[in-house]
């Protein structure tokens, strides 16, 4: 008991300083509001036009992400084709990509300076963009249905494949033509995944930031935006505080429905081999639905994300005051800008520091979230009473917005502000459930059989741990560590509440330059999202690479 | 009409397979398949694993379809009529009951998409459950039974709509071997009540001999032998059969015809044996020496063989004794290990 306590003391004063703390600040101040700073009942409606948006475009991008992510489930769970295992690939990649990086493929893509619009400007000789993108509601949807389709696509297309055909076999001969079959067994035997993907979808479009804020331009303003705009614009933290509350007490709703969902809708099937169901494509409407299936998943995930590195190093527009024939090229000019501290440029120093600057917070949120994660990993590897009452309290981070616990930083940091450091310690709270939870499967999963047969081999203790549990810990680690080192990076809601602007992140960065106008804050910020880009694509398939088989996911 | 033109005694078939041929991964699964199944009559497709039994009868349930050949029902080619419109009632392996359902409303599962009044629906439900010794299993969740059970359900649900042609699918495959032969049967004593046609499939052969009027042995894509079960047992129409069913001690012989006489010589010893049909000097045929009804000495009959003992273990139909040629008999007494004795075989049976 007292060893175990230890084991938990560091994570739980880490996260009670932390975590719980700055939230409680947050609540408190949203209790006794100063009523001179809280919104005046006449920016009531405003706030109820944020709300109904935020329900709303939640609404619209999980109906849409439904819609695009059942087929593609049916397509992996069903159908065995060349390049499939590179299709699945792709289509896990969007879900862990940093909002930036994203924001910014849409924008290479479809923005008024992207491949598309610049194309057609070119081919019709017009002199100003076809196609708006940015700043419309379609710009949200889509990148929210980029984003989160991968959820709908492993948790459905899981049960799917498990899914025993002869059920639908024994209702065919039973007098079930196909479209009842589909009623009465397909769709009542898949609700409990359908169900999980849809809230787990929904709780993650209620509480996008990033997309909103740099896709949805100035009109559209979620609860998360708007807790960021009060807090950061018009310097309101007391109705910065209210907000987050009524945005945590929504997350926290529809988490307790998650969660109920999960552990109450699941059906006793027998669990079947998961490839029970799947066969080469034969028929032709299967032939036209693979070919379609796939088509789709290229332009959905592969577009934006090839967009914009190449959109990196292409010159497509002349430059201000240039003349005569413009001819496109291939660049490195928007790479060089990143070192150069040009005068007016945004900020003080040059932009190649903020690749610096991520990559130090990340390596400090890499070791202090393994410092505080390993022992609680270790701890929940075998669990007593103790842990099953913490682990849900580890898991919150998952949950909270990062721009209310940003909120919470400046809250009860603020004599501190300046400081830095703040930022990697608001990354390490939020990377830690990640850590945590890739590690622990890991530690469960050493046999004490494969221990002891070490030993009764002759192995000291030390050899024991040595050549049995270093190997599997070895992975694992490495594994958590790159997950952190992968949040930390793409982090965008705390940094942008914390983050000063003389020590600006790749993130922060790449969201100055995509809000600024001109020719060339477009073409650094294509640069330095490529930068992200690379990096966290590396960092993902290299954690695709060493996860052990069975460990967790999100 | 047409009834009336039937001469007596001719053979009515229900249904009609001519001819069925499939593929599987490339490979010849059925080697155009035919046969007949009559009203009241339970066939048994007997077979290993792997020998396409279960993929014939999806064929007929029409969940595949066959490359060549045609399934005829009353003489009407039912090829084209698709699964759930055919009235044929399917037992899976494993059962396949709908896990979020309940007991009723897998039973009921096939009367609701007959469309038929709830009220005959519940009556027909409670019906089938007390067929089964189920009565008030209605409202439990399937999930919740015991293999058994589970096995009775599915029995019920693919009787409650009243099926034209009943088919099972190694539907005791999954239960322990006490339960299989309680629940073999009681199989039986349902299909001859109810007097529907009956195809089962089986890798087991005592469950096959149990339940059938017909036992039919599928062997590489091929039926190898049809006939009742007392026939098939006593007239194994190959080797293979032989040794599927392990009927005793196959051996490989060679004939040696002299003048009017034939004999067959194999490792053991030469046999005066008459083959099923004539069988030229040299050739290879099989022999099967049946170890029950077998006795220790030599009579002048050749049916002796010689050896000595080297196994010898109680079994509940005598001693099983076995000699160092590798032949096993039943023995009412036992010799001693090591004896060299000469045994009268019961019967010693040349396979065509």
């Amino acid at each position: 008991m007292t060893r175990r306590a230890l084991y938990w003391l560091a994570p739980s004063l880490f996260l009670l300083l932390f975590f719980f703390y700055p939230l409680v600040r947050v609540f408190l101040l949203s209790l006794k509001p100063d009523f001179g700073t809280l919104p005046t009942l006449a920016a009531l409606p405003d706030f109820l036009n944020v709300l109904q948006f935020t329900f709303y475009q939640a609404f619209l991008s999980t109906l849409l992400t439904l819609l695009a992510g059942v087929p593609i489930a049916y397509l992996f769970s069903h159908f065995d084709f060349r390049g499939k295992p590179l299709l699945r690939a792709l289509t896990a990649v969007p879900f862990m990509l940093p909002t930036m990086v994203v924001a910014a493929g849409f924008n290479a893509l479809l923005g008024t300076r992207g491949w598309i619009n610049l194309a057609l400007m070119g081919a019709f000789n017009l002199s100003t963009p076809p196609i708006t993108f940015v700043g419309t509601l379609t710009a949200i949807l889509i990148a929210h249905v980029f984003y989160n389709t991968t959820i709908v696509i492993r948790l459905v297309g899981n049960s799917w494949a498990q899914l025993d055909p002869r059920l639908a076999h024994a209702a065919r001969v039973l007098g079930a033509d196909s479209t009842t079959v589909l009623r009465q067994i397909t769709l009542p035997l898949l609700r409990p995944s359908l169900l999980a993907a849809t809230l787990l979808v929904f709780l993650f479009d209620f509480t996008s930031f990033g997309v909103i804020l740099l896709l949805g331009g100035a009109q559209f303003r979620t609860l998360e935006v708007e807790i960021y705009i009060q807090a950061m614009h018009f310097l309101n933290l007391p109705a910065a505080a209210v907000l987050s509350m009524i945005q945590l007490l929504c997350t926290l709703v529809f988490s307790i429905i998650y969660s109920r969902v999960v552990t109450h809708a699941v059906i006793p099937l027998n669990p079947r081999a998961a490839s029970i169901n799947i066969h080469p494509v034969r028929a032709i409407r299967e032939k036209i639905f693979v070919f379609a299936a796939s088509i789709f998943i290229l332009v959905l995930f592969v577009l934006p994300m090839a967009a914009l590195p190449a959109r990196s190093v292409v010159r497509l527009e002349p430059d201000r005051g240039e003349r005569g024939n413009f001819q496109p090229a291939l660049t490195l000019n928007n790479y060089r800008e990143l070192t150069i501290n040009r005068l007016g440029s945004l900020f003080y120093v040059p932009p190649i520091d903020a690749v610096r600057n991520s990559l130090v917070y990340a390596t400090i949120t890499v070791v202090l979230s393994l410092i505080l994660g390993f022992p609680a990993a270790s701890a929940l590897a075998r669990p007593a009473r103790l842990e099953k009452f913490i682990d849900p309290f580890l898991m919150l981070p998952l949950g909270a917005s990062a721009v209310t616990l940003g909120l919470g930083y400046i809250l009860t940091f603020n004599r501190w502000l300046y400081a830095p450091i703040l930022v990697p310690l608001a990354h390490t709270t939020l990377a830690l459930p990640f850590v945590i939870r890739s590690l622990q499967p890991a530690l469960a999963s050493i046999p004490q059989r494969l221990r002891d047969a070490a030993a009764v081999l002759g192995a000291s203790p030390r050899q024991v741990w040595r050549s049995v549990d270093l190997p599997i810990i070895a992975r694992a680690v490495t594994a958590a560590g790159v997950f952190a080192f992968t949040v930390s990076l793409g982090e965008f809601g705390a940094t942008a509440m914390l983050a000063r602007p003389e020590h600006p992140t790749m993130t922060t960065a790449i969201s100055r330059f995509l809000s600024q106008p001109g020719g060339l804050n477009y073409g650094q910020a294509m640069a330095m999202a490529t930068i992200l880009l690379v990096v966290t694509t590396t960092a993902i398939l290299m954690i695709e690479k060493i996860r052990l088989p069975g460990s967790g996911e999100f | 009409m047409i009834l009336d033109q039937i001469p007596p005694g001719f053979k009515v078939n229900m249904l009609e397979l001519r001819n069925i041929q499939k593929t599987y991964e490339g490979q010849l699964l059925l080697h155009g398949i035919s046969f007949t199944v009559a009203p009241g009559e339970t066939v048994c497709l007997l077979g290993p694993s792997g020998s396409g039994k279960s993929t014939l009868l999806r064929i007929i349930a029409g969940l595949e379809n066959a490359e060549q050949g045609d399934i005829f029902w009353d003489g009407e080619n039912i090829a084209s009529i698709p699964v759930h419109q055919r009235r044929f009632g399917l037992m899976f392996q494993d059962y396949a009951l709908f896990p979020h359902k309940s007991v009723r409303e897998n039973i009921a599962f096939g009367l609701e998409m007959q469309k038929l009044p709830r009220t005959e629906i519940d009556q027909r439900v409670t019906t089938a459950l007390t067929q089964v010794n189920l009565t008030g299993f209605e409202s439990r969740r399937v999930t919740d039974l015991s293999g058994g059970e589970q096995q009775r359900v599915a029995l019920a649900r693919a009787r409650a709509p009243d099926p034209r042609l009943l088919m099972f699918d190694e539907p005791l495959g999954a239960l322990d071997r006490t339960l299989r032969e309680h629940l073999g049967t009681e199989l039986r004593e349902i299909l001859h009540k109810s007097g529907v046609p009956a195809i089962y499939v089986t890798h087991d052969q005592e469950e096959a001999f149990t339940i059938a009027d017909t036992v039919m042995l599928l062997h590489d894509g091929h039926i190898v032998q049809s006939g009742a079960p007392d026939e098939v047992y006593s007239h194994p129409a190959s080797g293979w059969v032989a040794e599927f069913l392990g009927l005793g001690n196959l051996l490989t012989g060679v004939v040696r015809r002299q003048a009017a006489s034939q004999t067959v010589q194999t490792g053991v010893g030469t046999f005066s044996l008459k083959c099923g049909h004539a069988h030229h000097d040299g050739e290879q045929v099989h022999v099967l020496i049946r170890p029950a009804g077998a006795s220790l000495g030599v009579e002048a009959t050749g049916r002796s063989v010689r050896g000595s003992v080297t196994d010898i273990l109680f079994h509940q139909s005598g001693f099983k004794v076995t000699l160092d040629n590798g032949l096993y008999f039943y023995l009412p007494a036992a010799p001693k290990i090591g004896e060299r004795v000469a045994v009268q075989a019961g019967s010693v049976e040349c396979l065509g």
